[in-house]
């Protein structure tokens, strides 16, 4: 500890905290720009100039470690005059033009310029100019305005992982620009506009919509990925203009990923439904809440006493809110049905009867930092959780050792010290050879042991374990990769058994925003009820759809469609979409950020939100609807009149912790079987944004979706007489699509990575089940027809 | 006693009246002050403040950038603007609202205006006959400037010195 002094103020800091540190704790402000805590210090902008006792010239105080017994002035004539020296400088080349600046009115310039500048500018001569570049369909540059402080180039280095930004060129001429030509691609990228403290870098989505001091700030929490970040949304007249981060270390820090930053577009999506319809004949109407809820019960009554109740099914999306999934599950039960479930893109549920608790990371999500060895299992970590993966990068960038089983060579933008790329159906095997490897250090359970017998461990699985078995924080971590594969029961267990092997926390990442909320509410099948699975291979009479756009988020879009075929079709939905085709009566229910509800995150924190704006047309919170739905089948228990006192109704009064629990208790029967090498296999993670119904109509984040490609292995690719780029027919069960090929010799062999959730991709059928590629007809015609 | 005598004489005399009608005689010659309004109006100053005005460059392009300023000062929330980017890349507003009925004539959006667009004009005789009518919409706002031009230039400039 140090003992110092500032302002005449007696602190005492640590030792080695800057002195812009020791200021902020005394509550002492010094102006700065380049200055960031999350970020490394560059000490170029100059604003912090302070004067220190004996030091001859002012001195950064971003720059500065404390000394004992320094005194400090921050407001001295000497640090005033430099400030203000500065703050001449920076204005010289700085265009005034903040009524058309978006960052007008939060712009830290502008402040600084009224606290620290002079009245007026003494500059006469003729002010630089810098061309402006397209940074993409999410950023806008206006370069003339950058100040050099390259807090973007920083945060493109040290949080995203990928140098995006950089500065050209020296003095005068020196600018921030993107490598030639090439836009800003990273999933963080919207973090640089918050970053910076004046109006170069602002939101393109947002561009000239709105000023800062028209706009409300409401908090509210991200409904795209089970890290739950906490955000502000910024409400005008009933509409979201900007979506911002708030500061939570434990959560989200200060960053926000751009899939939670730009989704709020997707609310004022053309696509949303604002009346409820029902279809007669074959036509859909628009009509009155009243009839179409009537109908939708009256119906759903009919259909549980001719056939019987086992003929109802609930499928809801894990984007949905504690309160409805209880409430939806609460239906059922007072119907008689057990078959609800959340977990649409799964496609194993052999796991359920062997569950303890519910699914969740294993640790908090700040500790994830401080990890030394992780394990990270079937996960396409920067699509899923962008926000988890900057965390892991930090780790790495401590020292920490990231070993990868995956079904792809994606990369995590860190140094990864162990990989086991494998295709799909080989992943158990590859898992099972790191327990094997694990194994020749401890014993292992009874249980797996059988399933080790023949299976040879290669170096690379030798390594990770070697690796697992060092270092004091460790984790293995299943993805969402894993949670969708056929053989994820197995995949799970033996995670677990690497886990304990090497002394592990043992996670599973929430795959939505209320993954663990759905487990914890109950939105799972009663015993003798039906999984997802089920519902959709033995097609129900009848089916509720809680938020889901069945063709895009189900693991098989094609056997879901077919399930919808001839049912009685009740969909509670944001949107209208494929339902329109296949269901009987729509009712609008309120998307994100015009409901109350709570998310529990993957860590296992229930977050409680209000809605910020008004639904849109006559669109009610799904809650309220499901209530309504429970009081006209006049069942008991659904007379909530707020979302509170559901909250409490559906978490309950035990603490969620004890609620939670990866482990799987013994007795699961296990097989491991060997690669079936014939087949072609399916790679079919989701895209990044292709998540959910929201995500999957903002128009600026669509734009920065590439459209799905059948990406294959080079060697793949000339067995089947393909070229790059040529057009394919890619078939799976009744569908084909066409598609343009494209090489990625990353990928396993054996292997077409098609992406799900797309538009296009919708019908094909299973995420990680066989596919065929052939040469499209109408390509060979037309090759047929083009002279050689 | 003497001031009784001096009363009866004044009276009869008539003075009092004579010195009145002296007065009516006066004013009944000299120049008239009164202004025939509406065939004659008073001077103003060129910072007089009446109905608002949104003005142009000379070549047609409107001046008002929609940085809000003026809606941000306005002491009544008279204003009401909406922005976006035009498809040439500037800054516009999709909407101007002047509420005429709330407005209290402060002038503090022209003060405020970084690039003389909205203005206030010497008209102050405008009339509605329905509620709507004094609510100006940026049609109507740009239609008062383009009418009045001339005159707006004239008072800005003879005012620019003191600006």
């Amino acid at each position: 500890m140090a003992q110092i002094e500032i302002d005449g103020k007696q602190v005492t800091v640590a030792d080695g905290s800057t002195i812009i540190e020791a200021a902020e704790a005394a509550g002492v402000y010094i102006p700065r720009f380049c200055f960031h805590k999350k970020l490394s210090i560059a000490a170029n902008c100059r604003m912090c100039l302070v004067e220190v006792e004996k030091a001859g010239k002012p001195l950064p105080a971003c720059a500065t470690p404390v000394i004992e017994g320094m005194k400090i002035f921050t407001h001295s004539e000497k640090a005033v005059q430099a400030q203000k020296s500065v703050m001449e400088f920076l204005l010289i080349n700085h265009p005034l033009d903040c009524p058309i600046c978006d960052q007008g009115g939060e712009c830290q310039l502008q402040d600084l310029a009224v606290g620290y500048g002079g009245v007026s500018s003494r500059y006469q001569e003729e002010k630089r100019v810098v061309f402006n570049k397209d940074f993409g369909p999410l950023i806008a540059g206006d370069m003339t305005r950058c100040i050099q402080c390259t807090r973007c180039v920083r945060f493109g280095q040290e949080i995203a992982g990928q140098m995006e930004m950089g500065m050209a060129h020296r003095g005068e001429h020196s600018e921030i620009t993107t490598f030639v030509g090439r836009a800003v691609a990273s999933e963080l990228s919207g973090n640089m506009i918050d970053l910076c403290p004046v109006g170069a870098l602002t939101s393109k989505p947002f561009r000239y919509s709105a000023r800062t001091w028209e706009l409300t700030r409401r908090p509210a929490v991200a409904p795209h990925d089970g890290l739950g970040s906490n955000v502000a949304l910024q409400v005008k007249q009933n509409r979201v203009y900007r979506v911002l981060p708030r500061d939570n270390d434990a959560v989200n820090e200060c960053w926000l990923s751009d899939r939670d930053r730009f989704s709020y577009e997707g609310l004022y999506s053309e696509d949303r439904l604002n009346k409820p319809m029902i279809k007669e004949g074959g036509q859909w109407r628009e009509c009155e809440w009243k009839d179409a809820l009537e109908y939708a019960a009256n119906s759903l009554n009919l259909i549980r006493q001719e056939v019987g109740a086992e003929q109802l099914g609930a499928l809801a999306s894990p984007s949905s809110t504690v309160e409805e999934l209880y409430l939806l599950k609460k239906l059922m039960t007072g119907l008689g049905s057990g078959n609800v479930d959340h977990r649409l893109r799964h496609s194993d549920f052999s796991a359920d009867a062997y569950r303890q608790g519910a699914p969740w990371l294993g640790r908090s999500v700040a500790s994830l930092q401080e990890l030394d060895r992780v394990l990270l299992i079937g996960s396409s970590l920067r699509s899923e959780q962008p926000l988890l993966a900057q965390r892991l990068r930090q780790a790495v960038k401590r020292g920490a050792h990231l070993n990868v089983v995956h079904v792809a060579d994606d990369a995590l933008l860190c140094r990864v010290a162990h990989k086991l790329i494998v295709a799909p159906d080989a992943l158990a095997q590859a898992l099972a050879q790191v327990v094997k490897a694990l194994g020749e250090r401890a014993a292992v359970d009874a249980e797996v042991q059988p399933l080790l017998a023949g299976i040879e461990v290669s170096e690379t699985a030798r390594s990770i374990a070697a690796s697992l078995t060092t270092g004091e924080n460790r984790s293995v971590l299943l993805g969402n990769v894993a949670q969708h594969h056929p053989r994820y029961a197995l995949l799970h267990r033996l995670a677990q058994e690497a886990a304990r092997l090497s002394g592990a926390a043992f996670g599973v990442l929430g795959e939505a925003a209320n993954s663990v909320g759905a487990y914890l509410a109950g939105a799972l099948p009663a015993p003798g009820g039906l999984n997802a699975g089920q519902m959709l291979a033995t097609p129900r009479k009848a089916y509720i759809l809680l938020g889901v756009e069945l063709e895009r988020d189900s693991y098989n879009g094609q056997q879901a469609m077919a399930a919808m075929q001839g049912a009685f079709v009740v969909a509670l939905t944001a949107y209208k979409h494929r339902a329109h085709e296949f269901a009987d009566v729509l009712l609008p229910i309120a998307a994100f950020a015009e409901n109350a509800g709570t998310y529990v995150n993957t860590e296992g924190v229930a977050q409680s939100f209000r809605a910020a704006v008004a639904p849109r047309g006559e669109a009610r919170p799904a809650w309220k609807v499901l209530r309504v739905l429970g009081n006209l089948f006049e069942l008991d228990g659904f007379s909530q009149d707020n979302a509170e006192a559901l909250t409490s109704e559906a978490l309950g009064n035990t603490p969620l912790a004890d609620k939670l629990g990866n482990a799987l208790r013994p007795g699961m029967n296990l097989v491991l079987d060997k690669p079936d090498g014939g087949r072609l296999q399916r790679i079919g993670e989701v895209g990044i944004y292709q998540t959910d119904s929201l995500v999957r109509r903002a128009a600026s984040l669509q734009k920065m979706s590439a459209a799905p490609r059948a990406w294959m292995h080079n060697s793949l690719l000339a067995q089947l007489g393909l070229s790059e780029d040529e057009t394919v027919t890619v078939r799976q069960g009744d569908a084909a699509i066409q598609l343009s090929a494209a090489c990625d010799d990353t990928l396993p062999a054996g292997c077409v990575r098609v992406a799900a959730g797309h538009e296009q991709t919708a019908l094909l059928g299973g995420l990680f089940d066989e596919i065929r590629v052939e040469k499209s007809k109408g390509q060979q015609q037309t090759a047929e027809h083009t002279p050689s | 006693m003497i001031k009784r005598f001096k009363d009866i004489f004044v009276s009869l005399l008539l003075i009092e009246l004579l010195k009145g009608m002296a007065i009516t005689g006066r004013h009944m010659f000299s120049r008239k002050i009164t202004v025939q309004f509406p065939e004659e109006r008073t001077p103003m100053s060129p910072r007089f403040r009446g109905l608002h005005a949104l003005r142009r460059y000379p070549n047609g392009e409107e001046r008002c950038i929609a940085c809000k300023l003026c809606e941000a000062v306005c002491p009544a929330m008279a204003i009401t603007i909406e922005s976006e980017q035009r498809d040439d890349g500037t800054r516009r507003t999709t909407r101007y609202d002047i509420d005429l009925t709330k407005c209290i004539f402060c002038g503090f959006c022209e003060e405020s205006c970084p690039v003389d667009s909205i203005v206030e004009t010497r008209i102050f005789d405008y009339h509605g006959e329905k509620r709507g009518d004094l609510y100006y919409t940026k049609d109507r706002l740009l239609a008062v400037g383009d009418r009045e031009e001339a005159q707006i230039a004239m008072d800005r400039e003879a005012d620019a010195k003191y600006r």
